[in-house]
């Protein structure tokens, strides 16, 4: 398609969510009672969420959003699969490696493998994705160097990889700030008469941020070519979804006049399926949407954290019965006769990422004290120039010594 | 046209004219810069020409004009993003300072923030409350911001040019107060470098430096001190970040006493960061400690009161007389 603007771009079809989407309710262990509790709310039916595989590996029918994935092959499948144990494997070596001092920090995406790896695996190369800290798997789907992301949890740096070669933007802290880059980022694509999208990763805690409300109003009055990725993992540290909101997540993206749909985010069959949707929305010029991936933080917020101060055993053990990979192997092995070599050869090929990953993130030399100095500025300023004359004075005087 | 009297305010809207007739990829963006051409008309007629895709009417959320500026720019555009008034930029506080700043450095310079915020600041014009702050210490102090202020109407329309052609953000202080004032514009002057200070009168007894709105002030207060029979130098710092302190140098190496001259309150302002740098660089040369004329720490008061605030000819001439006194 062509789009010559913002403008031009044609208007939503429909303002209507997603809710109504045929698809299996909301899991009952996993479900927060207490939201419902607290919204005062009448006794409305639980928000339901779309799934395609159920816990147990099988595959169900959904009207809707079949037709995004009809096409998927065994392989392919298998693909997914690679994908959400090889990120979780990185995963795993880089707690050990917190654990062993060779990181200061590591954010676990321990839990969401499905739907990074399905919202990331329904992107085009030239679409442009818009993380916070904790996307490994979808930075693993951009083809970026799982060893880039440790610079910045090592201490070497504080991103440094370069956003446009992966069109992977470098992680954000500051919590969703990153949503409104990505609506910028969109309005620009729009300009440009391009039809690439944009995906805006956060979760649920962010979802309070005046940022990403505002990101949505901009993206809704702009007709952004934005997706809004919300990974609900039911926890931001230790504060629970009903301290950040009274209504599920997704509907809030009716009040700003677009689509919101909630998607089984342990599912990652569905989560490719409702990217996509939400992708060639973008890409027709209808404007942004909001897709809440329901899923769990099994680990803790980051290896600082401890998540048994907040949270009960018994609903971790219920999210794990409704684990990702699990599922998928469940349904490969019933499905797709995918038989204990390729599972095998894909765990030997992950043993040989982590020691790959070991090794490389051992091997990453401090930088130089110059570095402090380096990029503050891209046309140079006065100051920093000082600066680093009197730094070099001051470390050459104890060369000066050390020469007597 | 080569040379034109016209007021600071019509500057910058030449300025921005002529960056969207050479650069497609500039655009204009904030609250009612757009059909209604700003609340002091400084992009009047733009919107007109140039139409909405380049001129663009922002919803009234000053973060996301500045978070989705930056997304446009990551994407190659050159947004120049306008805060309505000085005291509203603090919404968008954050994104400048946790993104905007710091984004070239944390991806090691594989990408830059072409972003220029331009803000009408400072008092004199008998507004309500937030509508006459001088916040510009507020943002000196982050690395990777420039921060400019011309003080006249040729500085305000080639130091806007250079802005937008700066690849990094630049935070461009217009004092509002001084829009009205008319100025000679040479449009194909060559001009300086944007960060270099510039000494716009000459004077042996004692040096002023000052930038935006107080310039004019200063070089009123050379006038009535020469008819005392002092001679004061005056000096318009034109960036506040970089900060040319040759300039000041050789200014106060000549004269032996600086007094520095702001809207804002001085207490951690940038008079406080001169007289510590300008004390360090003349030690034995200044006769007299670096005085400062500024605002009061206490909330920027309401308007029957500002002429009371702000600094005005007596102040800084009383601050004269102290610094000769020495």
């Amino acid at each position: 398609m062509t789009v010559e603007s913002t403008t031009a771009r044609t208007p939503r079809r429909s303002t209507r969510s997603k809710t109504g989407a045929t698809g299996t309710k909301t899991a009952g262990a996993g479900s927060r009672a207490g939201t419902r509790k607290s919204s005062g709310t009448k006794k409305s039916a639980d928000p339901e969420l779309v799934q395609l595989l159920t816990p147990e590996g099988k595959r169900v029918k959904n009207a809707e959003y079949d037709k995004y994935v009809a096409g998927i092959t065994a392989e392919e499948l298998r693909g997914l699969y690679r994908d959400m144990v090889l990120t979780r494997r990185f995963d795993s070596e880089a707690t050990s490696l917190q654990r062993q001092g060779e990181l200061g920090l590591w954010a676990s995406l321990l839990g969401q493998e499905a739907a990074q790896i399905g919202s990331g695996r329904a992107l085009r190369d030239d679409d442009y994705v818009f993380p916070t800290y904790r996307e490994h798997g979808v930075a693993w789907c951009r083809g970026v160097d799982p060893v880039n992301l440790l610079g910045m949890f090592r201490g070497v740096n504080n991103g440094g990889w370069d956003p446009n070669s992966n069109n992977f933007h470098l992680y954000t802290i500051v919590i969703g700030s990153q949503t409104l880059h990505a609506t910028g980022y969109a309005m620009g694509v729009a300009k440009d008469g391009a039809d690439s999208a944009v995906i805006a990763y956060f979760g649920d805690g962010a979802s309070s941020q005046g940022d990403v409300n505002e990101a949505f109003t901009y993206s809704a009055v702009y007709n952004a070519p934005v997706v809004f990725f919300c990974q609900n993992n039911q926890w931001a540290i230790s504060e629970p979804t009903e301290k950040q909101t009274r209504v599920p997540l997704y509907q809030r993206a009716r009040g700003f006049g677009f689509p919101g749909v909630r998607v089984d985010g342990n599912d990652v069959l569905a989560c490719l399926a409702v990217t996509r949707w939400a992708l060639e929305r973008a890409r027709g010029g209808e404007g942004p949407t909001l897709v809440e991936a329901y899923t769990y933080r099994m680990g803790a917020h980051t290896t600082s954290d401890d998540p048994t101060r907040y949270r009960s055993e018994e609903e971790r053990l219920a999210w794990e019965a409704k684990d990702p990979i699990l599922r998928l192997r469940r349904h490969l092995e019933t499905a797709h006769r995918t038989d204990e070599t390729f599972f095998a050869n894909v765990e030997a090929e992950s043993e040989a990422l982590g020691r790959r990953v070991r090794e490389a993130v051992r091997a990453m030399p401090d930088p130089d004290g110059f570095a402090i100095f380096e990029h503050v500025y891209a046309d140079g300023h006065a100051l920093v120039d000082e600066e680093r004359a009197q730094f070099a004075a001051y470390q050459a005087s104890f060369a000066d010594a050390e020469g007597v | 046209m080569a040379a034109e009297k016209m007021a600071l305010a019509k500057a910058i809207n030449e300025s921005l004219r002529r960056a969207l007739e050479s650069d497609p990829k500039v655009l204009i963006m904030g609250e009612d810069v757009g059909k209604l051409g700003g609340v002091f008309r400084v992009t009047d007629g733009l919107y007109k020409d140039f139409g909405e895709e380049r001129v663009i009417d922002t919803p009234l959320a000053e973060s996301g004009i500045i978070g989705t500026a930056i997304g446009l720019a990551l994407r190659g555009y050159r947004p120049v993003a306008e805060i309505q008034f000085d005291g509203f930029v603090f919404p968008a506080y954050d994104q400048i300072v946790t993104q905007l700043a710091k984004m070239h450095a944390r991806a090691l310079g594989k990408v830059k923030l072409p972003v220029v915020v331009r803000i009408p600041y400072g008092g004199g014009i008998g507004a309500v409350e937030h509508h006459s702050e001088s916040p510009e210490a507020l943002f000196a102090h982050v690395a990777g911001l420039k921060i400019v202020s011309p003080s006249n109407a040729s500085d305000a329309y080639w130091m806007l040019q250079q802005a937008i052609q700066s690849d990094d953000p630049v935070i461009f202080f217009e004092p509002k107060r001084r829009y009205w004032d008319k100025g000679e514009v040479n449009t194909e002057a060559i001009p300086g470098p944007l960060h270099k200070a510039r000494v716009v009168r000459e004077g042996t007894d004692l040096t002023l430096v000052a930038y935006g709105p107080m310039v004019k002030l200063c070089q009123e207060v050379a006038d009535a001190a020469a008819e005392e029979g002092k001679s004061l130098e005056v000096v318009d710092l034109r960036s506040v970040s970089p900060l040319d302190f040759d300039t000041i140098q050789a200014s106060v190496e000549k004269t032996r006493r600086l007094v520095v001259v702001h809207e804002a309150p001085v207490f951690f302002g940038t008079g406080a960061e001169i007289a510590a740098r300008i004390t360090e660089r003349c030690f034995y040369h200044l006769e007299a400690p670096v005085l400062r004329v500024g605002g009061y720490h206490a909330p920027y008061p309401p308007a029957r009161l500002e002429e009371t605030y702000l600094p005005d000819l007596d102040r800084v001439l009383d601050a004269v007389d102290r610094s000769l006194a020495y």
